[in-house]
């Protein structure tokens, strides 16, 4: 069964980067990338040209974005009944306390800041996958939908 | 600095498997443990025995609990403006698609099943470790201790 992440990440090297480390450590994923706050929204809600966007399993939020940005974006989707269930997990450079306690308080699911350094963000994405993607009981409901 | 998990958990048993695997996995692990909600409850709030009790850096919660089940547990912990930005892991033997949804709707922060096997449980609980502890930035619990 296909794993359907959505990555809102405004910048391509990093979208990039991400896609290769989980692809060569999960070959069930499939990521589809927003590449700012508007356009994650327009997914989630299958708007313009996202008609037969899967719902997600789960989804890879940076923070400081152009458009809207990451916290208006977990605002939005923690509010939203339908989409409250979906885990998020914010996946951003910065290491402000401002914006960890901010994430946690609009019911971010996780908090994960990215190390610069490439070995250590491999090693993060790993620790991601086996917990989150291998772990984790996701509902139900969606996992018998992905499947159809 | 030892990292202070609070266990909710009313079967001696899993407690002891959940301590067991937890220091294995990170000797500098304090686990501390209520059996039922209300008391879950008193140590978050700090209130009689519990006045110097810390502020953990994790929660994790089973569902079905004398006195004041999981559920509304994690609903006081998410909707208290002092404690909703902890992390709370629900940990139970329930596959119940309502008890996932209704968690994941009531902002758990991810919902683990607890395996049955040992050697089973003692990953997860390594997973849980690996990822939560040292990856996850979590809101400076300093900040809210109280001072011994």
């Amino acid at each position: 069964v296909p794993i359907d992440i959505l990555l809102v990440e405004d910048n391509e090297g990093d979208a990039r980067l991400l896609g290769e480390v989980l692809s060569e450590i999960n070959k069930d994923v499939r990521l589809h990338v927003a590449t700012d706050g508007l356009e994650a929204i327009a997914f989630l809600r299958y708007q313009g040209t996202h008609l037969d966007a899967p719902r997600p399993d789960l989804i890879l939020l940076d923070l400081h974005m152009p458009k809207m940005d990451g916290l208006e974006v977990l605002a939005r989707v923690k509010t939203d009944p339908w989409l409250a269930t979906i885990p998020i997990i914010v996946l951003t450079s910065s290491h402000s306390e401002m914006d960890i306690v901010q994430s946690y308080k609009l019911m971010a699911n996780c908090y994960l800041a990215k190390p610069a350094e490439l070995k250590q963000f491999e090693s993060l994405v790993r620790s991601l996958n086996d917990f989150w993607l291998t772990k984790v009981t996701l509902r139900k409901e969606r996992q018998a939908a992905g499947a159809v | 600095m030892p990292e202070e998990v609070l266990l909710v958990e009313d079967n001696p048993g899993d407690a002891r498997l959940v301590r067991e695997a937890m220091r294995a996995a990170n000797p500098s692990i304090r686990l501390c443990l209520t059996y039922d909600g209300v008391m879950a409850m008193t140590f978050l709030k700090r209130e009689g025995a519990y006045v110097r009790a810390p502020r953990p850096k994790l929660i994790l919660l089973d569902l079905n609990l004398p006195r004041m089940n999981g559920r509304e547990v994690l609903s006081r912990i998410k909707s208290d403006e002092s404690l909703k930005s902890i992390p709370t892991i629900v940990l139970t033997t329930s596959d119940a698609e309502a008890d996932i949804a209704q968690s994941y709707q009531l902002n758990a922060n991810c919902y683990l099943r607890k395996p049955v096997r040992l050697e089973a449980f003692e990953s997860l609980m390594k997973n849980v470790v690996d990822l939560w502890l040292p990856n996850v930035s979590l809101p400076l619990a300093g900040a809210t201790r109280l001072s011994h």
